[in-house]
């Protein structure tokens, strides 16, 4: 329903903002255009034009339309595919999908491998002349095996009984699929049917209130048919499977044949008796005979032995086409990748186009995702946990505080009681072992993977501005820092991970630290350029009107940094970014990287659709943040 | 004594490439307080240099030179300066710019404020204080320079091609400006400029200035610039007198440079 609701919202959306595009274009002449700083102004209809086109054509690819205007078709489908599927055997016999009848190409298969077994004795160095001819005798005698089985006149009265009843059951097939209440379901069948089909539940994933809390993978497409045309499918399915049966287990052997093969495996096994197992002629004759096999259990026969039941196939596969009705242009042209019917009675949507999963599924396991008691390996997205201030105090205060403290902690007395004295308390304030109020405090995934940039930059920039602008404005330190930065810099930071994680642990710690290090240098460099890149008439300005060198520094070199160190916070956020999930991808037990590496492992393609989706959006918060930040901070950037 | 006394100036600049420019050679002059000097020259003739020395951002090779018989040893603000781009601090407003000076030295705020309001209306900025300077125009921007240097009371304002940047109309606004301070203030000034016209109007005293080595090499009493305090700055340009002198220091400075040119060839 609401992907209807979706697809035709986004249709009249693009067609709309094309239109309203369109007009505006008219309306600007080119020419005035370029160079025009108002030309880039704008444009939200065309945001929304390519953002719709990429949404439909997920819609698409990921079969969402059909789900959303034809919820029954997969289902559908699933049975046409197991109609298919017990027909792909009774269609193999015949020219009707192949060029020739399969007992002719069978013939002309075996024949070449006698031709080719018959060419390589013949130059054999190694057969004697007497070896020679007993092979090609048995070739021969193997050769005559076939006219015994395509001679109409040998075909057994039974066995021609049996085509017939085939035929039958196949034109009674044919002509009960096509009444409408084929396959006669009574009042029990379609209540068990109907109970069946609740359980298996719908196409896709629909129901978000999921109990315990882990995301697993569900079937996907429904086998057990829903609809009156699924069920004429699925029963014709299985009518088919066991007339196939019968007709792969019959076998055109007639007592010619029947003696002639006899003979010619017993020849074939005395004559092996005599030689050695490792003997050539052996290996030989022992393939001639698992040739002579594979025409004993190939089902040839006469020529026109088969006509009529080809004539009830094609009838019956004529039947099941009309049957399907609309459902074939739907599979044409809403199932792209095809991927139900031609996965066959599995039915599965596991397949090429399984890493697209739905939008409606991967909205609705967001949905799921999002709620705290389900989240992701039992823990939020995003939540918000009532933490006790008394913790965070003891946090901060380092333990120490109590252990310099004059005196001795309390010792319990003769009579098992504690008495607490001054340097106990302490003791209890500095490790948070007391109550005061509770505040909300954030948790979860996405917390995690934000506080960890974030503490990452902030200490880069607490370090690396000073540093940076001391390096711009003094020889000493450039020289001094410079080559313990430029040492680590070009590293990789990724490569540094495995070595910081091992030695600072893999969690909050060492990944904040390799932050850290990206956001360091980067913003080193960035307040370096800022401070050497101060116009000298400034700082002699500020100078000749009585500004020592602390207050040149304070008023006019960082206020002259400022654009840079900000854009170098804007990159050092996206770097960041970036190797926070690579990070997290390599080791722990929290954050974003954390939950999209786990999901590849069980190939819940949904998650890692929403990791994707959360990592853009956070991406994108932070770079929008700092825009607007640098806009509102150094409003005259580029224009001194 | 208040004067600004130089003797045998010598600036002697060494590339890094080890070679040697002699941008000053020998320079004497004293300058009374209340004195407007203007430098003419061709370019590279050492006028910057000469400046920069007199603000104490370089030291001079040899010789010395003497604010109120003070050795002047780095820069300070009883020298005032003015860049040819204003060099304004753009994150700041017109007010926090002009008071600058005055916030470095910590004084009250208040007081401060009604400073700049005075200032900004002497310099025509009148109600201009909150204005971010970018979004200013050159002219006024360099009303603001002006306004900066000047509200710290400076004994000697020194100006490198103030009105360089600046178009004909502003230009002659600003001329008028500098004279009006120039009479209300009784300041000391040395202005730079390349435009002779500008030289003669503004000058109580001018020098012409010849290059390698940098010296002075012609020096003028003029009248104009008294006669520029009552009268319209156009009217002078059409005195007689003050077209000869043009002439013949145009002539003058057109020979150097041709001299220079022949030398590079
Ligand atoms: N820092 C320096 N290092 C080396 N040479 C210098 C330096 N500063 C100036 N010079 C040289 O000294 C000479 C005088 O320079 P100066 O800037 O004083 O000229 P100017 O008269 O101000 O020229 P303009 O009218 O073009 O501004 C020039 O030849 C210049 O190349
Ligand atoms: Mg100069």
């Amino acid at each position: 329903m609401l992907t209807q609701i979706v697809t035709f919202l986004i249709f009249f959306a693009v067609i709309g903002c094309i239109l309203y595009g369109r007009r505006l274009i008219r309306t600007e002449k080119v020419d005035a255009v370029f160079g025009n700083p108002e030309r880039a102004r704008g444009g939200t209809h065309w945001v929304i034009v390519g953002s719709s086109f990429l949404l439909l054509i997920w819609l698409y690819y990921s079969w969402d339309i059909a789900k959303g205007f034809y919820p029954k078709s997969a289902n559908e489908l699933c049975q046409v595919a197991k109609v298919n599927d017990s027909l792909l055997g009774l269609k193999y016999q015949f020219p009707i999908e192949e060029r020739e009848f399969k007992s002719t190409s069978q013939i002309k298969k075996e024949n070449k491998n006698l031709q080719q077994i018959l060419e390589e004795i013949q130059g054999s160095n190694e057969l004697n002349a007497q070896q020679k001819t007993d092979l090609s005798n048995f070739i021969g005698k193997t050769n005559q095996l076939i006219p015994l089985l395509t001679n109409e006149d040998l075909l057994e009265i039974e066995t021609k009984q049996k085509i017939n009843d085939i035929t039958g059951k196949i034109n009674l097939l044919t002509e009960n699929f096509q009444k409408p209440n084929y396959p006669f379901e009574t009042e029990q069948e379609y209540n068990e049917r109907k109970k069946a089909v609740d359980e298996e539940g719908g196409w896709g994933i629909v129901k978000v209130s999921a109990g315990t809390g882990s995301i697993e993978n569900t079937i996907e497409v429904p086998l057990i048919p829903a609809t009156k045309r699924g069920l004429k499918f699925d029963a014709a399915a299985q009518e088919l499977n066991l007339i196939s049966d019968e007709f792969f287990k019959l076998r055109n052997h007639n007592p010619q044949f029947k003696l002639k093969i006899k003979e010619l495996k017993n020849e074939i096994k005395s004559y092996r008796k005599e030689l050695d197992s490792e003997d050539l002629a052996s290996t030989y004759a022992k393939n001639i005979v698992k040739i002579a096999r594979r025409i004993e259990f190939a089902s040839i026969y006469p020529p026109n032995a088969l006509d009529k039941m080809q004539d009830a196939i094609i009838k019956f596969d004529n039947a099941q086409k009309v049957a399907q009705g609309g459902l074939r242009l739907i599979d044409i042209f809403l199932f792209p990748a095809g991927t139900i019917v031609a996965s066959g009675p599995s039915c599965s949507e596991q397949g090429s186009g399984r890493w697209l999963p739905k939008p409606s599924d991967t909205f609705n396991k967001f949905a799921l995702m999002l709620k705290p008691s389900v989240g992701y390996k039992d823990i939020p997205l995003l939540w918000i946990d009532m933490v006790d201030v008394s913790k965070m105090i003891g946090f901060i205060l380092p333990d120490w505080i109590a252990d310099i403290l004059p005196g001795e902690y309390p010792v319990h007395t003769k009579d098992g009681i504690v008495k607490q004295n001054f340097k106990g308390y302490v003791l209890k304030i500095v490790t948070g072992d007391f109550e005061l109020f509770k505040v909300p405090v954030p948790y979860g995934h996405i917390w995690d993977s934000f506080m960890r940039v974030f503490l990452g930059l902030v200490f880069g920039i607490i370090i690396g501005v000073p540093l940076g602008l001391f390096m711009g404005l003094n020889r000493f330190a450039k020289g001094f820092f410079d080559p313990l930065i430029e040492l680590y810099r070009p590293v990789p930071p990724l490569a540094w991970a495995p070595l910081i994680i091992s030695v600072l642990g893999i969690d909050n710690t060492g990944k904040v630290f390799l932050l850290f290090m990206v956001s360091l240098s980067i913003m080193i460099i960035s307040a370096r350029a800022g401070a050497s890149g101060t116009q000298l008439s400034k700082i002699h300005a500020a100078h000749s009107l009585g500004a020592s060198k602390k207050q040149i520094l304070r008023y006019v070199i960082f206020p002259n940094s400022l654009p840079e160190i900000l854009t170098g916070i804007r990159v050092a956020v996206g770097m960041c970014w970036g190797t926070l999930v690579a990070a997290e991808f390599l080791a722990g037990t929290t954050g974003i990287g954390f939950v999209e590496n786990v999901a590849k492992k069980y190939f819940q393609y949904e998650v890692i659709w929403i990791t994707i989706f959360i990592m853009g959006m956070l991406g994108l918060l932070f770079d929008v943040t700092l825009r607007k930040i640098i806009d509102k901070t150094i409003p005259w950037r580029g224009k001194g | 004594m208040s004067d600004l006394v130089s003797q045998n100036l010598n600036m002697i600049f060494k590339t890094p490439k080890g070679e040697t420019v002699h941008a000053l050679k020998d320079l004497n002059f004293t300058l009374k307080k209340g004195e407007l000097l203007t430098v003419l020259g061709p370019s590279g003739c050492g006028k910057t240099t000469l400046l920069n020395i007199t603000a104490g951002f370089i030291k001079p090779t040899s010789g010395n030179i003497t604010l109120n018989n003070k050795e002047i040893d780095g820069p300070g603000v009883e020298r005032g300066m003015v860049f040819q781009q204003g060099a304004l601090f753009e994150w700041l407003t017109v007010a926090e710019n002009v008071n600058f000076g005055l916030r470095m030295k910590n004084e009250d705020p208040i007081k401060t404020q009604k400073k700049v309001d005075e200032w900004l209306e002497i310099v025509g900025l009148k109600g201009f204080g909150n204005t971010p300077t970018y979004q200013l125009s050159g002219g006024m921007q360099q009303r603001v320079a002006l306004a900066r240097c000047l509200i710290n009371d400076p004994d000697l304002i020194l100006m490198d091609e103030p009105l360089g940047a600046l178009d004909a109309l502003t230009r002659e606004k600003m001329q008028s400006l500098v004279l009006k301070i120039w009479k209300e203030t009784g300041k000391t000034i040395i202005l730079i400029t390349h435009s002779v016209e500008e030289a003669l109007l503004l000058g109580e005293r001018l020098y012409v200035m010849a290059p390698r080595p940098g010296r002075i090499h012609k020096e003028y009493n003029l009248p104009f610039a008294s006669m520029g305090l009552k009268e319209d700055l156009r009217e002078i340009k059409k005195n007689k007198e003050f077209s000869e002198k043009r002439e013949e220091i145009l002539e003058m400075i057109w020979n150097m440079e041709e001299e220079i040119m022949g030398k590079d060839n």
